[in-house]
């Protein structure tokens, strides 16, 4: 039954869709006060009916009704309670749902939020209602979860063990809250052009902000997943996947700081537009690069054209339509407001440049391989190195600069006087770099380098903080999320640079070292896990000769899915991490180990976090400010 | 020339500039780092020159893998119609089999050996690499339906 009543729930939401997009649309205009209230109760039905699906899949997932072909399909009755409920967005079918049940959510943030004008809302809940029924259309005829097996198998097929595991559970909901999220503004946007609407960016920013921190907290979790479950000790790989959910980070944390330049002091209006439609189109790009198959990652659960088809539809419709109302009617709104070269929207214009250009370095290394293999059949990949070359050099010039916009001020700033008061931290760069000198081997440019603008990065930060003594917790954002991008660096830095690895095959007893490690191994125990039977491996790390702390990597065997998984065993300082893989056992029962030592690896996710919680103290002071702007605009305050 | 105007043809300028700059560190990225991808067959027919990083994909041939000393392995990749001999030192992943899928990023050494930096197997039963897939369809050994 609840199959039915999900279908059903998703079928009425296709309808008040339907009901929002147009009602939203018409209440764009002046005197259509009752298609506003139509398009906000809309919005908010459409909520609820979603939720009622989402809560039907997840019903059939819980209690394994595996006349539910979905569930057959990706559940078991052995899986833990909670992998049987991250098993509902661990497929194709699930996973789409989960896209839309976001959009709802973020539908009805806005019908109920009524930020920005009664015109700009209504307009902007009319796009929202378009992407929505779009998206629901496509699960209806392409992805159907409610799908019926007649006769219900009695087990069923379980799920990949890689995705059995509480990074992973999280991950899925929390990148989509922001490729999703992105869609507010987006929609906003469309809605701007359409009501020439300037205070749009006010309006949408909170918005922009849950979208960007979502999508950092996602990326950091995703890359920490990597980290700990793949067995290699990456965090980071230039995988399209992953270039798919970097994409729209960057274009989101263009449009953060270009929005702000728009709302502060009216520059850039129509750039700040064109950026919230790119952001948006990067995470459709990255839908379909992730959903539709054509590339190959644990990532890409369909391989049927019509779906890749439809999504290529639905992106070309979204983002043309949004490209053509952006030339249509973006020369009709006001230009943006001047500002002198040394100013706050000089450096956030080099901001965008840089992070635009360091998309399309990500853009290009995604696509290419995509584009010759559908010319002429050439299977080729684009490897770390290109990256290192495109997009490292422009992230690290654009590091180098991000001290200087806080420092200065909007429309006329003084170049000179920032530059002296971040003379602390410049000293600052300078010792980072002669203590990684003088400390560490090896000796690297690159990690050098990477340390000094940390410190610079870092060191900014709290010239900044120590500027603005005494204001509101939302004035330290910036620095907060400045630091911690300084930090992500020294981490990515020091593991990049500074890992040792040891690969050895060991029989019971033996001790092998890696890094300053001594470490035995002291054999394999056989245990059952609740879906899953493990080769554990019992290491023991010395000190002086005396046993301490034992780490157990684990090999494991999900019988119901027929697979192996290996289970890492990490021992974290906070600032050096012991890792451990265990590998496949020889003839002679010697066991495959390996081992490595990664300095500084936390620091990644901790300057991940970091950033995250700069956007939540931004989002709090948003969301106590008053939503539209104040009579007075702040521009001609700041001009007295 | 008004002010405006002046300023939307610096503005102009300055954009052709910097996608112009781009434009050329992307191709030249590009011409250095792309990695083709060659099935055994290829490999064996001679088309893979000495010493150029490459991926090779094919399925591990039944009884050929064994282990050395230390954490070296050989095994040979095949798609029926080329066989190539591998050597990899370091952990397999744990879905490393004999006659399944497997991919491998590495070169040719003087001796006609893939010296293989990095493997991986494929993610699950349902799944393989669209490569192997795509190398297996060319020398008939693909069953459809038989994945």
């Amino acid at each position: 039954m609840t199959g039915e009543l999900g279908q059903l729930a998703l079928c009425f939401a296709l309808a008040l869709s339907l009901v929002m997009a147009v009602a939203g649309l018409i209440g764009t205009r002046t005197e259509a006060n009752a298609a506003r209230r139509v398009a906000t109760s809309s919005a908010l039905g459409f909520l609820v009916f979603v939720v009622l699906a989402f809560a039907a899949l997840t019903y059939a997932f819980v209690t394994s009704d595996f006349s539910v072909a979905l569930v057959a399909g990706h559940s078991h009755t052995l899986k833990p309670l909670v992998y049987k409920i991250s098993g509902v967005w661990g497929n194709h079918e699930g996973s789409m749902l989960l896209w839309v049940l976001v959009l709802a959510l973020y539908a009805g943030m806005v019908a109920f939020l009524q930020r920005g004008g009664e015109r700009l809302t209504s307009g902007a809940l009319g796009v929202q209602g378009l992407l929505a029924a779009a998206f629901i259309l496509f699960i209806l005829f392409t992805s159907n979860p409610f799908l019926r097996l007649d006769p219900a198998p009695f087990e069923g097929a379980g799920l990949t063990p890689l995705l059995q595991d509480p990074g992973l559970a999280m991950h899925p909901p929390m990148l989509y809250a922001g490729y999703v999220g992105l869609s507010a503004s987006f929609s906003y946007a469309a809605a701007a052009l359409l009501v020439g609407e300037a205070g749009w960016a006010r309006a949408a920013r909170p918005f922009m902000l849950i979208a960007w921190i979502a999508l950092t907290s996602g990326i950091a979790l995703g890359s920490w997943w990597a980290y700990y479950e793949l067995g290699w000790g990456g965090f980071w790989g230039w995988d399209p996947v992953e270039n798919a959910s970097l994409m729209p980070w960057l274009i989101a944390t263009a449009l953060l700081h270009s929005a702000l330049a728009t709302e502060k002091s009216g520059a850039f209006r129509t750039w700040t537009l064109l950026l919230a439609i790119a952001g948006f189109s990067m995470s459709l790009i990255g839908t379909f690069l992730v959903r539709s198959g054509v590339l190959s990652s644990v990532h890409a659960f369909a391989s049927d054209p019509t779906r890749g088809f439809f999504i290529m539809v639905l992106i070309a419709l979204a983002i043309g339509g949004a490209l053509a109302l952006f030339a249509w009617r973006a020369p009709t709104l006001q230009g943006g407001a001047a500002f002198e070269p040394a100013s706050r929207e000089t450096a956030l214009l080099l901001n965008n440049v840089f992070l635009v250009a360091a998309c399309a370095c990500v853009f290009a290394g995604t696509l290419y391989p995509l584009i010759l293999d559908a010319l002429n059949g050439t299977k080729i990949t684009v490897g770390p190195p290109y990256y290192a070359i495109t997009f490292a050099p422009i992230f690290f010039a654009l590091l180098l600069l991000v001290p200087f916009g806080p420092q200065l001020g909007w429309k006329r700033g003084d170049l000179k006087a920032a530059w002296h008061s971040l003379y602390p931290a410049l000293g600052l760069a300078a010792i980072a770099a002669i203590a990684v000198l003088a400390i560490v081997a090896p000796r690297t440019i690159a990690a050098t380098g990477a340390f000094a603008v940390a410190a610079w990065l870092i060191g900014a930060s709290i010239i900044d903080v120590r500027k603005r003594k005494g204001a509101r917790a939302s004035a330290f954002a910036a620095a907060l999320a400045h630091a911690g991008l300084g930090i992500t660096l020294m981490g990515v830095a020091g593991t990049t640079a500074w890992r040792s690895e040891a690969i050895t095959v060991a029989a019971p007893g033996q001790s092998f070292t890696v890094g300053p490690y001594t470490l035995r191994f002291d054999g394999v125990s056989r245990v059952k896990g609740p879906n899953y039977i493990a080769d554990r491996a019992h290491i023991v790390v010395m000190n002086d000769g005396k046993p301490g702390a034992v780490l157990q990597p684990e090999h494991r065997l999900y019988p119901a899915e027929g697979q192996d998984m290996s289970d890492t065993a990490i021992r974290t300082t906070g600032l050096r991490d012991l890792y451990l893989a265990l590998g496949d056992e020889r003839d002679d029962g010697r066991f495959a180990l390996r081992a490595y030592v990664s300095p500084l690896a936390p620091l990644i996710w901790i300057g991940g976090l970091l950033m995250a919680l700069g956007g939540m103290l931004s989002l709090w002071g948003r969301l106590r400010a008053p939503a539209r702007e104040p009579t007075a605009p702040a521009v001609v305050q700041a001009a007295e | 020339m008004n002010a405006k105007k002046k300023r939307r043809l610096a503005f102009a300028a300055a954009l052709v500039a910097v996608g112009a700059m781009l434009a050329v560190l992307i191709r030249f990225g590009l011409g250095q780092n792309i990695m083709y991808f060659h099935s055994p067959a290829e490999v064996a027919a001679g088309e893979v020159g000495e010493g150029v990083a490459f991926r090779l994909g094919g399925l591990v041939e039944k009884g050929s893998v064994s282990h050395g000393a230390g954490a070296e392995v050989k095994f040979r990749v095949t798609d029926g119609k080329g066989s190539v001999p591998a050597q990899f030192v370091g952990v397999l992943p744990a879905l490393f089999r004999e006659e399944q899928g497997v991919v491998a990023t590495g070169a040719m050494d003087a001796h006609g050996n893939f010296i293989a930096s990095e493997v991986l197997a494929k993610h699950d039963e349902k799944y393989m690499p669209p490569e192997v897939v795509a190398a297996l369809k060319k020398s008939g050994r693909w069953k459809e339906g038989a994945e």
